[in-house]
C-alpha cells in the first residue's frame, strides 16, 4: 500500500469519526452551545481541554523547538504545563461555582460594570484572534505537507470541517469531537515515539528511554553532549539564554495559560466545582503524556541526526533527506564543494539549513517505520490543530453573541435569537481566521507566543484579585487590564514589528525579551489594580456577598 | 465542624503550601538551582536537567490531585456540620 493511501485512508477515517459526533451532539440551546449544558465528565472535559490545548505547534514543533534549544526548551515545557496548577488552584473552582457562560462575565458580574466588561471581551478577542491565525495556517500546513494539496486549499478544507461542527453543535459537539481528537492525536504521538525508544536504546518507554544508553553502551545525554561540543554548539544540557529571561518566559507562559480564555470555559462545562478541580488534574496528566514524551523526542532524532547526516556523502543520503529537501524544510548548501555535508555551529562553515518542524515530520522515516504510521500522524497532526481552532471559535463567537449582544447591547434578545447570533458570529470568525490563515500577517509564528503574555497582562490579574481581594473595585481592575494589555501590545509590537521606533535585543528593558514581558506587564497590571483601588470607592456590598459566595461550594453537591 | 472563614483559611493554607511546591520544582530546581542540582547524575540524566524537561511536570500533575483529595476531605468536613 503507497503512501498517500493510508494519509488519506486515516484522515478520512478520523474526520468522519467527528462529523459523526458533531451530528449526535449538536447543540439545542444557549446554555448546551456555550457550555455543552455543564454535563461533562471530568475525565472527558480533562481530554477535551487537553485536545483545545495542545495546538498543530504543540504536535509538530514541540519537539524540533527543544532539540534546537535543549535545556533553554525547558521553559515552554515547564511553563506550558505548569500554568494548570494555577488554574486548578486559583481559578477553575470559582469561576465554575460562579456558573455562568464566559470569562467577560465574570468580570462584568463581579464588577458590577459594563465598561470592565466591554474590556474583558475586547481582550479575549484579541487573545483569541492572535491565536487563531496561526492554527488555521497549521491546519493548511500540516494538509498540504501529507496530502499534497495546496496550503491554501488545506485552509478552505480545514475551514469546512470546524465550520461544521462548531456552528452547528456549539461547545456540546466541540467537547465530543475533542475527546475523539485527543485519542487520535496522543496515539499518533506517542507510536512513532515509543518505536523510536526502542530502537535506541531498548527502553520502550520515551520518558526513561532518553536516559538510558545507546547501542554503543554510552548515554545518549552525554553522547549528543559530546557531538554538541564537536560541532561548537553549545552543550545540548545546559543553556544559552540568562537566568532572569528564562525566569520570566515561564512565568509569563505560566500565568498566560492559566489566563487563556478558550482554556478556562472548559472549566464552565463539568457538573460541579469539585469536578472543575479534578478535570484540571486530568487535564494535565492527559497533557503532560505529550509534554514529557516531547523531550525524549528531541533527543532521540536529535541525535540521530547528526549522526546520520553530519560529514557523510551527500549523495549516499537516506532517501528521506531528499524528499524533506524538496519542500524546503532542509537545505544544503556545498560551500567547500567537497560532496560531503557539514553541520556545524560556526555559520561560515555549516552547510545545513534544518527547520525545527522536521524533528517530528521526518521522524518516522528516519526510523525506517511503516507508511501507515505516517498516516496516523497526518491524521494526529489534524486532529491537534483542529481541535484548537474549535475551542477559539467558540470562545469568539460567544463574547459576541453573548457578552456583546446579550449581556450589553440587547439584553431582552430572546434565546433562539441568541442562539442564531452565536451561530452567525461562528460563521463570520470561521471566514475571519480563514482570511488570516490564507493570507497570514507575516508575525503568526511570533503572535502566537506573544498572545500567552496578552492573556497574562489581562486576565490573570482580573479573575484572581476578583476572588481573592474582596476589596477590589471596577475602577481598580478596569484601569489595570487597559494598562497591562496595551502595555504588553506596545513591547511586542516595538520589538517584533517595529512599530514605535523598534528595537534589538540590546534595547530590551531589563533584558527581558518580548516572550517574557508578560510578566512585566502581569506585575504592572497587578499593581496598577492595587493602587487605584485605594484610591477609589470599595465595591458594594452585595458584590462582598458574590465573592463569599463563589468561594464556598455548594451545599447540594454530592 | 467548621464555619466558612474557617473553610477559607484551611483553604488558603493549602493554597500556599502546594503553591510553594510548584514554584520550587519549576523556578527552583529547573532553572535557579540548575547548575548545583545537574551535579548530580542519575543514570543518563542530570538531576537540574531532569527537573526542568521532566521531574517539574510531573509534581505538577501529582500537586493537582492533592489538592483534588485535600478540599474533597474539606468540602465533606464542611457539609456535615451546615
Amino acid at each position: 500500500m503507497d503512501l498517500q493511501f493510508w494519509i488519506w485512508t486515516a484522515v478520512g477515517i478520523s474526520f468522519s469519526i467527528y462529523i459523526g459526533i458533531a451530528i449526535w451532539s449538536r447543540a439545542s440551546s444557549t446554555s448546551e452551545f456555550y457550555v455543552a449544558g455543564t454535563g461533562v465528565s471530568p475525565i472527558a472535559n480533562g481530554m477535551a481541554t487537553a485536545a483545545d490545548w495542545m495546538s498543530a505547534a504543540s504536535f509538530i514543533s514541540m519537539a524540533g523547538l527543544i532539540s534546537f534549544m535543549g535545556y533553554d526548551g525547558s521553559v515552554y515545557l515547564m511553563g506550558w504545563t505548569g500554568g494548570y496548577v494555577l488554574l486548578a488552584l486559583l481559578l477553575a473552582p470559582y469561576l465554575r461555582k460562579f456558573g455562568k457562560f464566559t470569562v467577560p462575565d465574570f468580570i462584568g458580574d463581579r464588577y458590577y460594570s459594563n465598561v470592565a466588561r466591554a474590556v474583558a471581551v475586547f481582550c479575549a478577542l484579541i487573545v483569541s484572534f492572535t491565536y487563531i491565525a496561526g492554527q488555521m495556517r497549521g491546519v493548511g500546513v500540516v494538509f498540504s505537507r501529507y496530502l499534497e494539496v495546496d496550503i491554501n486549499t488545506g485552509v478552505y478544507i480545514g475551514m469546512a470541517i470546524v465550520l461544521f461542527y462548531a456552528v452547528l453543535g456549539g461547545m456540546k459537539g466541540i467537547t465530543y469531537t475533542q475527546v475523539a481528537q485527543y485519542c487520535v492525536l496522543i496515539f499518533a504521538y506517542m507510536l512513532p515515539a515509543i518505536f523510536i525508544s526502542f530502537m535506541m536504546t531498548g527502553n520502550i518507554i520515551p520518558q526513561v528511554g532518553f536516559g538510558s544508553e545507546g547501542q554503543d553502551g554510552v548515554y545518549l545525554l552525554d553522547k549528543l553532549d559530546g557531538l554538541h561540543r564537536e560541532l561548537g554548539f553549545t552543550e545540548y544540557t545546559l543553556g544559552e539564554k540568562s537566568t532572569l529571561d528564562l525566569l520570566f518566559i515561564m512565568s509569563a507562559l505560566m500565568v498566560g495559560t492559566a489566563g487563556l480564555p478558550h482554556v478556562i470555559v472548559r472549566f464552565f462545562t463539568v457538573k460541579k466545582v469539585s469536578d472543575a478541580r479534578k478535570s484540571a488534574g486530568w487535564a494535565l496528566l492527559f497533557i503532560a503524556v505529550l509534554y514529557t514524551t516531547a523531550p525524549a523526542v528531541a533527543v532521540f532524532s536529535r541525535t540521530n541526526f547528526i549522526q546520520t547526516i553530519n560529514n557523510k556523502i551527500y549523495s549516499n543520503l537516506p532517501n528521506w533527506f531528499e524528499k524533506w529537501e524538496s519542500t524546503g524544510l532542509i537545505k544544503f548548501d556545498d560551500k567547500n564543494q567537497d560532496g560531503i555535508v557539514k553541520y556545524v555551529a560556526d555559520s561560515s562553515l555549516n552547510e545545513l539549513t534544518v527547520d525545527a518542524d522536521i524533528m517530528t515530520l521526518a521522524n518516522p522515516e528516519i526510523a525506517q517505520l511503516p507508511n501507515w504510521v505516517i498516516g496516523i500522524m497526518a491524521a494526529g497532526a489534524l486532529a491537534a490543530a483542529l481541535s484548537t481552532a474549535a475551542g477559539l471559535l467558540l470562545v469568539i463567537s460567544s463574547s459576541v453573541s453573548h457578552d456583546l449582544i446579550k449581556r450589553i447591547i440587547n439584553p431582552s434578545v430572546s434565546e433562539k435569537n441568541e442562539l442564531l447570533a452565536a451561530r452567525v458570529s461562528a460563521f463570520g470568525a470561521v471566514i475571519m481566521a480563514g482570511y488570516f490563515g490564507i493570507n497570514p500577517p507575516g508575525f503568526v509564528a511570533a503572535t502566537v507566543a506573544l498572545a500567552f503574555g496578552l492573556a497574562a497582562a489581562s486576565f490573570f490579574p482580573a479573575i484572581v484579585l476578583g476572588i481573592f481581594y474582596k476589596r477590589m473595585n471596577k475602577e481598580g481592575v478596569i484601569s489595570g487590564m487597559i494598562v497591562g494589555i496595551l502595555l504588553m501590545l506596545f513591547y511586542m509590537t516595538k520589538f517584533k514589528f517595529d512599530w514605535f521606533g523598534g528595537g534589538t535585543e540590546s534595547d530590551w528593558w531589563f533584558g527581558i525579551s518580548p516572550e517574557g514581558f508578560g510578566t512585566v506587564a502581569m506585575i504592572t497590571n497587578f499593581l496598577v489594580s492595587f493602587i487605584v483601588s485605594k484610591y477609589t470607592k470599595a465595591p458594594p456590598e452585595n458584590i462582598s456577598k458574590l465573592v463569599e459566595d463563589i468561594r464556598i461550594p455548594n451545599m447540594n453537591d454530592s | 465542624m467548621i464555619s466558612k472563614d474557617k473553610y477559607w483559611k484551611i483553604n488558603l493554607k493549602y493554597l500556599i503550601i502546594l503553591l510553594s511546591i510548584w514554584f520550587l520544582v519549576s523556578f527552583g530546581f529547573g532553572i535557579l538551582f540548575v547548575d548545583t542540582l545537574n551535579q548530580i547524575k542519575i543514570k543518563g540524566f542530570k538531576l537540574g536537567f531532569w527537573f526542568a524537561q521532566q521531574g517539574a511536570i510531573y509534581v505538577f500533575v501529582v500537586l493537582i490531585f492533592v489538592y483534588v483529595f485535600l478540599m474533597n476531605r474539606l468540602d465533606k468536613k464542611f457539609k456535615e456540620k451546615n
